[in-house]
């Protein structure tokens, strides 16, 4: 025992570290792994400790304690689930926060991307890679149906003073000036916070000429009452109210506390994620409504399992919006006319949406100019949240998107002060050139390069949907004169395959053309599948266009080798294990109706009967397991090692 | 160490006998010519299988006789190698990285990739470059000379990658003038060739807690580093009982048999199709690899994959033994997406030319057939393979 004890515990660690990692190389994992359980685990303590100090200040908004009343007996079970919930929570899905709906310049993002923090990237990421619309909800959803509505009302109702206090003065009123309007208007705020809020702003002005860090009470409140908002999924009931007095602690130093209400807020806010708008609560979907710029009717029957996500009537938005191109003066145009093309359809596939995205960033950005008495870092962060949420209301965001609006975010949040505005305008345009170029563009370039080595003489290559990489990798390898066959698989109702095999039998690559039905047919003579993806998740899973999952599943029980080309920058450090917490719903006329074909088109009228519905969905999730092998710019690997490139990619994010 | 003298019988063939093996082992800078051609003159062996036959011998009729002749020389070896370490430092006038290697490649205990490793950095340390660039570029020359000698062999290209990377990735080498750069380089590359040099002990001892006694053990296929695993697990006084399979067509596992029988062990040989018929039996499978790939599945003698396949089905663990320097950047996605390493079959009488043989070497084993992998990075499952590769390359 000793013999084998004693050498195993000089030589292991010794060779572990010179081995193979050369010293002046990056740092190793052990430095790497530190910021995951740390963000992740600030609002797990936050919470736990929470319940007992009630804070003075707190009035707890009337409309919150009936609901709580009403909910009341949900609570309890829910409580013991806190730490769960929360360790969920700090990895947001998908979605924006329902704060964006109170007013669509808030400056919640403002101070999450200013933040140097982990965490802060991490929630925020969270937020824009939503796939749901505007005002999504957290994927816990189901589970969270009991959880306080009414809370997170309180959310809305008061995350504006942060925001007002992080942004310079001028700003800060204009907000909240606006922010009172929208609360007038909104019935369920309570008369007790229209006070509050002169008192915050007096308060706010007076600070500003003393420009002290101290500040009065009165905003306090709200600031931390917010906390509680977005806490709210873990403390349930009167106990939750008094949370985020010690929330703040955590993240803080307990002396800092009275102080320095408002660091300690963003510092709360980074850890604690902002719940998803769920699209069941009704409350919160008739405010949401209020506030949006698009007006989008909702369709009636929404199967049971998905009620949480957004489903629009189709038509209804576009008139809307087109009518509104005047007045919305805070939406650049060409941000508006991406999300309106987003919204026709006019762009799909996860690339092209993004860098539609970035060019119309790119656009507004030139156009941009710092206005009097505002910092660019804040005022242009705020201006691109504006524009997130627009183009939320338009279509959800693509995790794709999400994570570049990120990108975008961190590289104007570390934008150095003292640059002038033209040239943090150059860097950024540059910036934003750069991300395309190099994490879209070379990467598919890259994905190319690597794929085609698994492409031999005599292939039988099967792709579904049309997906840009696993084109480019098609028309290289038959310029690269390789003899295989394509089958293309294709499914109703977008038959996106059409273009696709319009391409490839344009270039001369035989094809195949069939649809999902067949697959199992056609299975038989496949060698290899080749598919892509909307976004590979760190437990492997792949996210990508309904469909890929049965396809995968079938390939994997014949024994085919399944390949995902996706690019890095497409992935993300959600864990997602179905397809129905996080989601996008398409138009269910789509599938109702058969185009050409009168004589089947029996369900014109399917809207009418209740006991109809239809589901349109737009995505599924393709379990690791079903997944031999991801290609993407960082070479193949194996879905096991997602969570390694997340990690790596997110570490280049930090230092460039 | 018998097997030295069959090697050596074996390479008295190959050279109709015009070196004397002890003699050649003292002069390492005379290589034989032959050696090196090898590979070229017959493309339907690989050459990866041509090195391992000359280093483990075909067990001959007459191997026993060997076997006890050469016991006796073991001692003074250390020491030849020994100096044969220190002798490679002067270079004959006209370098060649190949003769270097195959000079180093002719120490049976010493594996391809470090005998590669080892001569690449006697390629820096008589290299005539003047800047740091031409030295690198002489260096990927050398290595990729190397790696174009031998394609078939996984662990020789990824070992004059993981040099490559090793070596040059020094920050130092920024700011340091050139001659100090170079020692650095040197420096580095000696440690290198030292880490992969003791790789198979640290394993050995890593794998000390998976047997345990009283355990019974099935071994695939003649591999340095189980042999190293099991020879440490007889000296440390474990009782466990070896199921060896014959390892057809180079019947590897005669001559891992024969080597365990010197240690005590209880060895038991199996032809090949018994493994199924015996896996009940075994507690664990224990085998080497020819290279570990991407996915954290395993290339290495032809029957493991089917070994592993029945152990699985029995849930029986399989356990590799790997140098991290056999960790390469490759990956199959199954048996017929790999580089074929030939290897010709004997199989006693002739066949009609009309019926065909499938001479390939090795298989693939998916990670999914795998419980962990011993290697001096230390005890790892297969999905970690991938990150370590993710490390070292990004």
């Amino acid at each position: 025992m000793e013999a084998r004890r004693v050498p195993r515990a000089v030589s292991d660690p010794k060779v572990r570290q010179v081995g193979f990692f050369a010293p002046g190389a990056p740092p190793d994992r052990s430095q790497s792994g530190p910021p995951h359980p740390a963000s992740s685990s600030p609002p797990v303590s936050d919470i736990s400790p929470s319940g007992n100090s009630l804070s003075p200040v707190m009035i707890p908004p009337p409309r919150h304690l009936s609901a709580d009343l009403a909910r009341g007996p949900h609570f309890s079970p829910a409580a013991p689930l806190s730490p769960m919930r929360a360790a969920r929570d700090s990895i947001p899905v998908g979605s924006y926060n329902p704060s964006e709906f109170v007013a669509p310049t808030a400056s919640e993002f403002t101070d999450d991307a200013l933040s140097p923090n982990w965490t802060a990237r991490r929630s925020n990421s969270g937020k824009f890679a939503s796939s749901l619309p505007a005002g999504g909800f957290d994927m816990s959803s189901l589970k969270q149906n009991n959880f306080p509505a009414s809370s997170l009302t309180t959310v809305s109702i008061v995350n504006m003073p942060p925001g007002i206090t992080e942004k310079d003065g001028g700003a800060g009123v204009e907000v909240q000036k606006e922010r009172s309007k929208t609360g007038s208007k909104a019935s369920s705020k309570p008369l007790k916070e229209q006070t509050t809020k002169a008192e915050r702003r007096a308060i706010q002005e007076a600070q500003r000429a003393a420009k002290a860090a101290t500040k009065g009470d009165g905003s306090k409140t709200p600031a931390a009452s917010s906390g509680l908002g977005s806490s709210a999924n873990a403390n349930p009931g009167k106990a939750a109210k008094a949370s985020p007095q010690k929330k703040d602690n955590s993240p803080v130093a307990a002396s800092e506390k009275r102080g320095s209400d408002r660091p300690q807020d963003k510092d709360r806010k980074k850890d604690v994620p902002h719940p998803r708008m769920q699209f069941d609560d009704k409350s919160r979907v008739e405010k949401a409504k209020k506030r949006s710029v698009v007006k989008q009717t909702e369709a009636k029957n929404r199967v049971e399992l998905f009620r949480h996500l957004p489903q629009y009537e189709h038509g209804t938005r576009l008139p809307e919006l087109e009518s509104k191109l005047f007045q919305l003066d805070p939406v650049h145009p060409a941000v508006y006319k991406v999300g309106l093309r987003y919204l026709a359809g006019d762009i799909s596939g996860g690339n092209a949406r993004c860098i539609a995205m970035l060019q119309a960033f790119q656009e507004s950005i030139k156009d941009y100019s710092t206005p009097p008495e505002k910092a660019l870092i804040r005022d242009l962060t705020s201006k691109i949240n504006s524009y997130v949420s627009f183009l939320i209301e338009c279509r959800p965001l693509s995790i794709s998107m999400g994570n570049a609006i990120r990108f975008l975010k961190s590289k104007i949040a570390k934008l150095p002060l003292a640059l002038s505005e033209s040239e943090a305008k150059a860097i950024l345009l540059s910036d934003i050139d750069r991300f395309i170029n190099e994490k879209i563009i070379l990467a598919d370039k890259v994905i190319v390069r690597h794929a085609v080595t698994k492409i031999r003489d005599g292939d039988v290559l099967l792709t579904y949907g049309s997906s840009s990489a696993v084109e480019l990798l098609l028309i290289h390898a038959h310029e690269l004169g390789k003899n295989f066959r394509v089958v293309v698989v294709d499914s109703r109702p977008k038959l996106e395959g059409k273009l696709l095999l319009r391409r490839l039998v344009g270039k001369g690559i035989s094809c195949t053309y069939t649809h999902i039905n067949a697959v199992s047919y056609i299975m038989h003579e496949v060698t290899r599948v080749f598919l892509g993806a909307s976004s590979v998740l760190s437990n492997g899973t792949v996210y990508s266009r309904v469909g890929t999952a049965c396809v995968a599943m079938v390939a994997h029980q014949f024994r085919v080798p399944v390949l995902i080309c996706c690019e890095a920058y497409k992935f993300h450090e959600r864990v997602q294990l179905d397809s129905i917490c996080s989601n996008e719903l398409g138009d269910p006329d789509m599938i109702a109706k058969v185009p050409g074909r009168k004589e089947i088109d029996s369900l014109d009228d399917w809207a009418n009967s209740d006991n109809l519905q239809l589901l349109n969905l737009i995505y599924d999730a393709t379990p690791s397991d079903y997944v031999s092998m991801i290609i993407t710019d960082y070479g193949m690997i194996p879905p096991t090692s997602v969570p390694v490139i997340v990690r790596e990619y997110r570490r280049e994010h930090l230092w460039t | 160490m018998w097997y030295r003298s069959a090697s050596f019988i074996l390479d008295q063939q190959q050279n109709d006998g015009v070196a004397q093996p002890e003699s050649r082992l003292l002069s390492p800078t005379a290589p034989s010519p032959s050696m090196a051609e090898t590979p070229q003159q017959n493309p339907k062996i690989s050459a990866y299988y041509q090195t391992r036959a000359a280093h483990h011998g075909v067990v001959s009729s007459d191997w026993l006789a060997q076997a006890q002749a050469a016991v006796g020389r073991q001692a003074d070896e250390a020491v030849s190698d020994d100096s044969l370490s220190l002798k490679s430092g002067e270079s004959p006038k006209a370098f060649s990285v190949i003769d270097e290697f195959n000079n180093w490649r002719k120490q049976p205990e010493l594996a391809e990739a470090v005998a590669a490793i080892r001569a690449l950095a006697s390629v820096i340390r008589s290299s005539e470059a003047n800047t740091m660039m031409e030295l690198e570029i002489e260096l990927k020359k050398a290595s990729d000379s190397l790696k174009s000698w031998d394609t078939t062999s996984i662990s020789l290209t990824a070992g004059c990658d993981l040099f490559m990377r090793y070596v040059t990735r020094t920050s130092a080498l920024e700011y340091e003038d050139f001659n100090s750069a170079k020692s650095r380089l040197l420096e580095r590359a000696e440690k290198f060739g030292e880490i992969s040099y003791k790789a198979r002990r640290i394993i050995a001892m890593l794998s000390q807690d998976f047997i345990f006694d009283g355990c019974t053990i099935l071994v695939h296929g003649f591999s340095r580093v189980v042999l190293e695993v099991l020879r440490t697990a007889a000296q440390n006084r474990k009782l466990f009982r070896i199921f060896c399979t014959e390892g057809r067509p180079d019947r590897t596992g005669l001559r891992l048999s024969n080597e365990l029988a010197k240690l005590d062990v209880p060895v038991k040989l199996l032809i090949d199709s018994a493994v199924a018929y015996s896996m009940d039996e075994v507690d664990m499978v224990f085998v080497g690899a020819d290279g570990v790939v991407e996915s954290g599945g395993i290339i290495n003698m032809m029957g493991t994959y089917q070994i592993a396949l029945v152990a699985k089905s029995m849930s029986k663990p399989v356990y590799v033994a790997a140098e991290s320097y056999k960790f390469a950047r490759l990956y199959p996605l199954n048996q017929k997406d790999m580089v074929p390493a030939l290897r010709p079959i004997d199989f006693g009488v002739p066949i009609p030319s009309k019926v065909e043989v499938e001479t390939s070497a090795r298989d693939y084993t998916p990670p999914q057939y795998l419980t962990l992998l011993f290697t001096d990075l230390g005890v790892l499952t297969p999905s970690v393979v991938s990150d370590e590769l993710i490390q070292l390359y990004l």
